[in-house]
């Protein structure tokens, strides 16, 4: 039964009866209505508990600044956290619960808090958990995270889809009330390209609910024709449900749309959210403002709301939020509420803690017969889970007491503490705020950017006004975008007089009594707390914020900020502008991750790249391994080999027979230009100017501090045309290396650079047969060690392509890399494996790659990684001493000519049997106190196919006069502790010959 | 992967700039590389330590107006000079690298 609906009015499809469920028990709604207006009209007041008593709570506010009401929502199969009652609109299936209580919200253990509350003072968790300190984690926090926590995320995948939107516009509108949409008519009128937001589900703001005429038609009903011509103009993009809820620099706002939540029947990919990133040339914003509460004792049961909140429930919805209220208000602005009230039949009576008011609409409400009780304030409330009755008294002469006190029976108290303007947006933007002291509140001031503050916003709080500075707002932006100079009238308005607002709104105890004054509701915030802060010496506003945790909920303080701070300014005898505002931080409300993440994740989390061989990899239980962005076979797997076993496998066939790896991945740098040489000589610590055509050269590339950069080969193809290959790991910072130096230091070189690492696909034939496998690729060739030698270079034709041939090699074996262009990759690699047949040619991944080159003592990325030098990694041969290049003056640093600098060296274990982990540390004596003093690190492990036993790469202390010392491997964590034996870094063919056989 | 997420809910890249070569770009396209007006000593040149320190390490963080380079790595690849106010992050023009504020 909806007891508390109207029997009409509202904006609701009373047509579409909707049922949800609210803590076990079954109720019904319209279509059109939000979980809270359904609630308010099934009476149902008691949403949750509070966070630090567990206080009964209810509605407060009818949109985003409502404090209290927070649920868990459960729909198919899927529960959402935190939800605002007042944001979630009702649509079939629904179910919700209270949070923060047990066993219910009717019957909460926790409110035991309430009573105990002398021991939850301001700053409790800083004081009262100190000690015993080993408390902290097994008893103190275990609890408290109990007691005080919000909902339950859920554990499971996100089912939903969210988007990201990028739109550009002349001018942007935040907010759709009279000023938001006449500034959106003029400018879109005189041709600009407008994007309108309101965060609301239905376009309007304060017309909707407010009894005012704009052009002889009702304030709603000139809404509908203004959004319905707005709509028809190609020029403007409209959208509610969408909240901007970040200003961020060079005028980029960031706004999520809700799009799905809100349908009964969405279509299969309809996002839930979209996140829009908006480039404004102009912004205006046209946020509105927000009723502030008075603050008085036990001012926080159920059936205590904003005034205004009470009256858009009844205008918006329908919805009566209390059929004997009270209204409490120290302004004229509550007394609409009273009149509507009225017209509905209730009997409202008003308590206000002005004198008296001259005010047109007071007049109206006396006329109409409504008990007004002027110089009253509420000394204290009644009633546990929803309010029962309001002690009543006269203010004395300084207002700090009561009279005449009196109970009042009640179902509801609708306060109004007058209105703060919401300049979240204005304050993100960079615009110092500057203190009003007429409305005691804060303003924009001076625009940092292009935003334009217009409305009840820029505490313009008239309709008239505000439709003035809309219009004309509008109008004079986009002119200065479109030169058009088509202005649009301002139509005439009417809407009734108010006058001034009582500077009074934080109520006296009556008596000696302790009772809380709530200042946030959300984050259980008291006067008293507040007093406490001060009288510890907090004086900054930012502190005391902390301290007492007074705006810090997910509502951010919206109703509370500025109590607060008249509180604390009123407390340090100070103004208001000289104690300040806290900082306005984006997002203005809750955004979902998801919302934030988009379409990133899963899959979609980064790019993949796969070589022209890849689908070949995956017919052939390829198991890959993640690359930087790429995906690369890690190994290939036979029957049930383990990783270990398939690795050895393959890497001990490269040694006797010949292997194939796609080394597609390395990146290659095509560089051309008659200065391409001299270039190179100067980027790499190598002689380059010399190379003969078709011939490649192993080069180290250093960084300025010295440090060793990357490695790689380069091959020149002819005179002035060279072939650079790359790490996997660096291919894109050494192209953005080569570019800084091209561009920046060395721009009179002829030399220009381009990847081509996509282009040409890659593959390394190695092993003692690989030349008898390349004849049969290119039967018509000469591939003798004269014609082709270690490092030689040759094209040869390969169907009907080109395909080049690098006698280069990482795994110590003889070896060629062929490449061919990237669309012929998948035919070569066919053919290799097809003709390599009779040689037991076998695929080898990246696992057999790596224990190839560890027991040959090649460096890869576990050793160039940004904090090695040449001399580290037995490199300082590569340094040449004839020339200058980039890094080289850094090498003289004192620590890098140290004698005893770690230097790179093999170890074995002594048992031959236990492999060593990867990040151990090298120490002399395991045997020690903590901490030893270590020596070094491994930085690479294998299995040794050549010899059958573990093998390591490890980079350590005066390394050279090492070998052959015994050390022990040690990593503490795992408690390991390995014998080991210090050997050179060449484990396998330290000469070399094999590469040259 | 905690950059990436890191600047998705920091939501970072808020700047546009405009490349010389492109025009205005979202400042996801660009990467930063430091003061502009560093200069490298010439190779082959007697440098001294203070000298080399200073072009290799030393860099002024200043409050207000500064020169950088900034690098169109999504677009044309070219490095060029953005004059930017570090405190507004207003950006006061944009340089070819050869050209002089």
């Amino acid at each position: 039964m909806q007891n508390y609906r109207t029997k009409n009015g509202g904006k609701i499809q009373r047509d579409r009866k909707i049922s949800f469920i609210f803590n076990g028990k079954t109720y019904f709604g319209y279509k059109g209505d939000t979980l809270a207006s359904a609630l308010l009209a099934n009476g149902v007041h008691l949403i949750g508990r509070s966070f630090k008593y567990h206080r009964p709570r209810g509605i407060i506010a009818a949109g985003v600044e409502d404090a209290n009401g927070k649920v868990q929502l459960f729909k198919d199969n899927i529960t959402e956290p935190n939800v605002n009652v007042t944001e979630v609109e009702l649509v079939k299936g629904l179910k919700i619960e209270s949070q923060n209580c047990w066993p219910s919200v009717s019957f909460d253990v926790w409110a035991i808090n309430n009573f105990l509350n002398r021991f939850f003072p301001a700053g409790f968790y800083y004081k009262t958990f100190m000690w015993p300190k080993s408390f902290w984690y097994k008893v103190y926090e275990p609890i408290i995270r109990k007691a005080a926590g919000m909902g339950t995320a859920s554990l499971k995948p996100d089912p939903d889809r969210y988007e990201h939107q990028y739109e550009h516009c002349d001018i942007l509108v935040v907010g759709s009330g009279p000023s938001g949409i006449s500034s959106a008519l003029a400018a879109a009128k005189n041709g600009a390209r407008v994007i309108l937001a309101e965060d609301k589900s239905r376009f309007g703001g304060s017309l909707l609910i407010d009894n005012v005429t704009i052009g002889n038609k009702n304030g709603d009903e000139w809404v509908e024709e203004a959004i319905a011509e707005l709509k028809s103009m190609p020029n403007v993009i409209i959208r509610k449900r969408s909240q901007v809820f970040g200003y961020y620099d060079h005028n980029m706002l960031v706004m999520f749309e809700r799009c799905k939540d809100h349908l009964d029947d969405p279509e299969a990919y309809t996002p839930r959210q979209r996140l829009w990133y908006i480039r404004a040339k102009q912004v205006i914003l046209s946020t509105g403002s927000i009723e502030r509460p008075l603050v008085f004792a036990n001012n926080d049961r159920p059936g205590i709301m904003l005034a205004s909140s009470a009256k858009e429930y009844l205008k918006v919805y329908g919805v009566l939020a209390g059929k004997k209220p009270i209204i409490f208000t120290n302004n004229d602005t509550a007394y609409e509420t009273a009149i509507e009230y009225k017209n509905q039949g209730m009997n409202p009576i008003i308590i206000d803690t002005r004198n008296d008011s001259e005010a047109g609409i007071v007049n109206e409400a006396k006329k109409i017969g409504i008990q007004i009780k002027f110089s009253y304030g509420i000394a204290n409330t009644t009633g546990y889970k929803k309010v029962r009755s309001v002690t009543v008294g006269k203010l004395n002469s300084n207002k700090d007491g009561y009279t005449n006190l009196e109970e009042i029976k009640c179902d509801s108290v609708f306060v109004s503490g007058n209105w703060t303007p919401t300049v979240h947006l204005a304050s993100q933007s960079g615009n110092k705020l500057r203190y009003d002291s007429n409305s005691d509140t804060f303003l924009p001031n001076q625009s940092r950017q292009k935003e334009t503050v217009i409305g009840s916003a820029n505490g313009s709080m008239t309709l008239e006004k505000s439709l003035k500075e809309g219009f004309e707002t509008g109008f004079t932006l986009s002119d200065a975008i479109t030169k058009n100079n088509i202005p649009t009238s301002i139509p005439i308005s009417d809407e009734r007089q108010y006058g001034h607002h009582d500077k009074f709104w934080c109520m006296p105890l009556p008596g000696k009594k302790h009772y809380k004054r709530f200042v946030d509701f959300q984050n259980d915030v008291a006067v008293s707390d507040i007093q406490l802060a001060v009288q510890e010496g907090f004086r900054s506003i930012e502190h005391v914020k902390r301290y007492t945790t007074l705006g810090m909920a997910t509502d951010q303080g919206k109703t509370s900020n500025l109590n607060g701070l008249q509180l604390v300014s009123d407390l340090e005898k100070k103004i208001v502008p000289e104690v300040g505002h806290t900082t306005f931080r984006p997002p203005y409300t809750s955004v979902t991750i998801g919302t934030i993440i988009g379409r990133e994740v899963g899959k979609n989390y980064k790019a993949t790249r796969k070589s022209p061989m890849h689908k070949w990899h995956e017919q052939h239980e390829a198991i890959f391994v993640d690359a930087g962005l790429w995906l690369r076979p890690r190994y290939y797997k036979n029957n049930n080999e383990t990783l270990h076993e398939a690795s050895k496998r393959e890497a001990l066939n490269v040694r006797k027979n010949v292997g194939v790896c796609d080394v597609t991945s390395l990146g290659k740098i095509d560089i051309k230009g008659k200065d391409s040489a001299e270039f190179l000589n100067r980027i790499y610590t190598n002689a380059f100017l010399k190379l003969p055509i078709g011939k490649a050269r192993y080069g180290v590339m250093l960084r300025e501090d010295g440090m060793v950069f990357d490695d790689g080969t380069t091959t020149r193809i002819s005179e002035n045309n060279f072939h650079m290959t790359t790490t996997t790991a660096q291919a894109a910072n050494v192209l953005t290396h080569l570019e800084y130096y091209l561009q920046i230091v060395w721009p009179e070189l002829d030399v220009a650079v381009v990847s081509t690492t996509e282009q040409w696909a890659g593959t390394s034939v190695a092993g003692p047969k690989s030349r008898l496998l390349l004849s049969k690729i290119f039967p018509d060739e000469d591939l003798s060690n004269e014609a082709l030698p270690f490092m030689g270079y040759k094209e040869f034709k390969f169907k009907n392509t080109i395909a080049r041939i690098f006698r280069i090699s990482f795994s110590g074996e003889l070896a060629y890399e062929i490449n061919v262009m990237s669309d012929f990759g998948e035919l070569m690699w066919k053919e290799i494996i097809s003709l390599g047949k009779e040689f037991n040619i076998q695929p080898y991944g990246t696992e057999a790659l790596s224990t190839l080159r560890i027991e040959m003592g090649h460096v890869a990325g576990s050793e160039i990684d940004g904090r090695t030098m040449a001399y580290d990694l037995s490199l300082e041969g590569m340094l040449s001493q004839k020339k200058d290049f980039i890094g080289k003056r850094s090498l003289g640093r004192k620590a890098f000519t140290e004698e005893g600098r770690e230097k790179i060296v093999g170890i074995v274990p002594i048992d031959k049997k236990t492999s060593i982990p990867e990040g151990s540390q090298i120490v002399k004596d395991a045997n020690v106190s903590l901490p030893i003093p270590k020596l070094g690190y491994v930085s690479a492990s294998c299995w040794s196919v050549e010899f059958d036993n573990p093998f390591s790469l490890a980079i350590i202390k005066d390394g050279k006069n090492r070998i052959g010392e015994k050390l022990y491997a040690v990593s503490p964590l795992k408690n390991i502790s390995i014998p080991v034996e210090v050997v050179s870094q060449h484990y396998v063919d330290p000469e070399g010959k094999r590469v040259r056989s | 992967m905690k950059k990436a997420l890191e600047q998705k809910l920091g939501l970072v890249d808020m700047l546009e700039i405009k490349c010389p070569y492109c025009g205005d770009r979202s400042q996801n396209e660009f990467s930063y590389g430091g003061d502009a007006t560093v200069k490298r000593p010439e190779l082959n040149s007697e440098v001294n330590d203070l000298e080399w320190d200073s072009f290799v390490y030393y860099r002024d963080n200043p409050r207000g107006k500064h020169l950088e380079l900034w690098h169109h790595i999504s677009g044309c690849r070219q490095w060029f000079k953005v004059h930017r106010n570090t405190a507004t992050h207003e950006i006061i023009q944009t340089l070819e690298m050869q050209e002089d504020l």
